[in-house]
């Protein structure tokens, strides 16, 4: 008989959801045992608004000072590997637009230009200005939100909004090229889903006219804001010898000074005719390597892409079929392929094993620059402040996604 | 270098006899396949030496071949040297029972994580490696799922996680799955 008052509630739970004795747990990198005088372990995360998706980090720290630190990934796993090896080569592009799922175009461009290298083909000028542009508009827009969020993480909210106003028109374009804002299914194997609709360059040189002036008002202001540098310039140092220590790529590695980019030095799908710089950081605050280097350089990049993207509709061929080189089943011989790309987020990459004349890759295996960046993560953070841990996550500009894949 | 120039120097360097490894220098990705106890060696050699200056290790994978006779575990490594701009593939092969790499963490240090993933989904140990714990996958997941024949669990703390066998099966007797564009 319940106590008058009561609800009948016992506090046990209707359903037990997990086995009482879990085998030993490793989920934890420091043990309590071994902590020094004064410090604690301290979990940030994975429910964190600044931890760009769901990462957990494990601190040790004393006060405000964060002695080390552990990532802890694997929350958003969801087996793309395996999947992979169940379905045909066609059938596995979408997945990969749910690995960076910010920046979709990249991950499936380099998938489909994988299974191009493994079948021997290629595509025509037509395809490959498109995929120019798209892939720019898509480093455009996911530099935008890495630079709006950047900004909220410091504590600048302007320029999110604008940010992701001017972010918004270039998902409205995706949209009408292919119905989709986020996740497109648009590169294919040789070739794209959807020829341009027309009116669809115009519309996009008009945006990138109206996007150039607020993209120069944003850099006025956050980019040379005094909190701003202060909060980021002399925080988070990777040094050369260390990026490349630890295989940085894209925008991570070019904050640190080093002068790398695959369109340049390995290039795809014509990028060696087209006129752009690559942006390395030159550190006018601070010591090479910051959170503010790397946080410029996307900046910097966001005017390069313009330029590409302006070369590419100028020279784009009028006439072509996208589904021209796009074949009927995809049987690769033999064999296996690597193929890099320069995605937003850096240089992603697939590798893929073919068994003889099967409609199922054997292993596809994609290489994420965000897992490579994140496992340097305990060596920039040693030493720093707890605050600073949200400045140089953001700074390192990861998506879990395709950490976890 | 070309990949052909690449794979006669580490030959050169080693003293490799013909049949001790394999090498193709024509592939796409030009690769050598050399014996596991050579791997460590030929990797500081890959990086310290001048003319390769490989200088990053760009991604490691694991491949699994249950049908080779002994059953073997695949260990790619690609790497790549940003100041000579010139790529090289190397293979490793070790067999699955008890398979274990020196790691080569102490020659690239990105190399930490990309062991701990192939340790957490083939289950390759990589002896001397400083954390080598799972890394996608809760500490307490049965097995390791990229090997081939590894098989679902039903239940994982009574959560269902069988998967359907349905994609497999169209794609495998040749059907399209419905993606794509003749679909």
């Amino acid at each position: 008989m319940d106590k008058p008052g009561s609800t009948g509630f016992d506090g046990a739970p209707a359903v037990t959801l997990y086995d009482e004795d879990l085998p030993p747990d490793n989920s934890y990198a420091f043990s309590p045992e071994e902590l020094g005088e004064d410090e604690m372990i301290l979990n940030m995360g994975p429910q964190h608004p600044s931890t760009h998706g769901v990462l957990r980090v494990e601190l040790k720290t004393d006060g405000e000072i964060v002695k080390d630190s552990r990532p802890h990934i694997g929350y958003l796993h969801r087996n793309f590997e395996k999947h992979a090896e169940n379905i045909d080569y066609q059938g596995v592009i979408p997945f990969t637009d749910r690995m960076d799922y910010v920046g979709s175009m990249g991950n499936s461009l380099a998938y489909a230009l994988t299974v191009e290298k493994l079948l021997g083909i290629g595509v025509g000028e037509r395809v490959a200005g498109i995929r120019v542009i798209t892939a720019e508009l898509q480093r455009i827009a996911s530099h935008l939100l890495a630079m709006g969020t950047y900004g909220m993480d410091i504590g600048a909210f302007t320029p999110f909004l604008l940010c992701f106003q001017q972010r918004e028109r270039i998902l409205d374009l995706f949209e009408w090229l292919c119905g989709a804002r986020l996740l497109y299914n648009y590169n294919w194997v040789g070739g794209v889903s959807h020829d341009l609709p027309e009116g669809w360059t115009d519309k996009t040189r008009k945006f990138l006219d109206e996007f150039v002036p607020v993209l120069d008002e944003v850099d006025k202001l956050l980019s040379h804001n005094k909190i701003f540098i202060r909060r980021t310039a002399d925080i988070g140092i990777i040094t050369p010898e260390m990026a490349k220590d630890y295989a940085l790529s894209g925008p991570n590695l070019r904050g640190s000074g080093i002068d790398w980019d695959l369109r340049r030095d390995d290039p795809y799908l014509g990028y060696e005719n087209y006129d752009f710089n690559v942006v390395v950081a030159d550190s006018p605050h601070g010591p090479v390597g910051s959170c503010w280097d790397r946080y410029f350089v996307r900046v910097r990049e966001m005017y390069e892409s313009v330029k590409i993207v302006r070369q590419a509709l100028d020279r784009l061929p009028a006439e072509g079929d996208v589904h021209e080189n796009v074949p009927r089943f995809v049987r690769p011989l033999a064999g296996e392929a690597y193929c890099r790309s320069e995605a937003p987020r850096g240089e992603l990459a697939f590798y893929i094993v073919a068994e003889n004349k099967k409609p199922i890759p054997y292993r596809v295996k994609g290489r994420s620059p965000c897992f490579v960046a994140l496992g340097l993560f305990h060596e920039i953070t040693r030493g720093e402040m707890i605050a600073d841990i949200i400045a140089i996550i953001g700074s390192l500009d990861i998506v879990l996604g395709e950490i976890d894949r | 270098m070309t990949g052909a120039a690449i794979i006669e120097r580490i030959v050169a360097r080693f003293g490799l006899k013909e049949g001790s490894f394999e090498s193709d220098a024509e592939a796409k990705d030009p690769w050598i396949r050399l014996p596991w106890d050579q791997l460590l060696a030929a990797a500081e050699f890959l990086k310290g030496d001048g003319d390769l200056a490989f200088d990053t290790l760009h991604c490691v994978s694991g491949v699994d071949w249950p049908g080779d006779d002994p059953p073997a575990i695949e260990v790619v490594y690609h790497l790549t040297s940003l100041t000579k701009k010139h790529w090289i593939v190397l293979k490793v092969r070790v067999e699955r029972a008890g398979a274990s790499l020196p790691t080569l963490e102490t020659v690239w240090k990105a190399a930490n994580w990309h062991e701990r993933e192939v340790y957490d989904l083939f289950g390759v140990r990589f002896e001397g490696h400083s954390d080598l714990r799972r890394i996608l996958l809760p500490s307490d997941w049965p097995g390791h799922p990229l090997l081939r024949d590894w098989e679902w669990p039903e239940t994982w703390h009574k959560i269902p996680v069988k998967a359907g066998r349905q994609m497999t099966d169209r794609a495998e007797s040749g059907q399209m799955t419905g993606v794509g564009p003749f679909d």
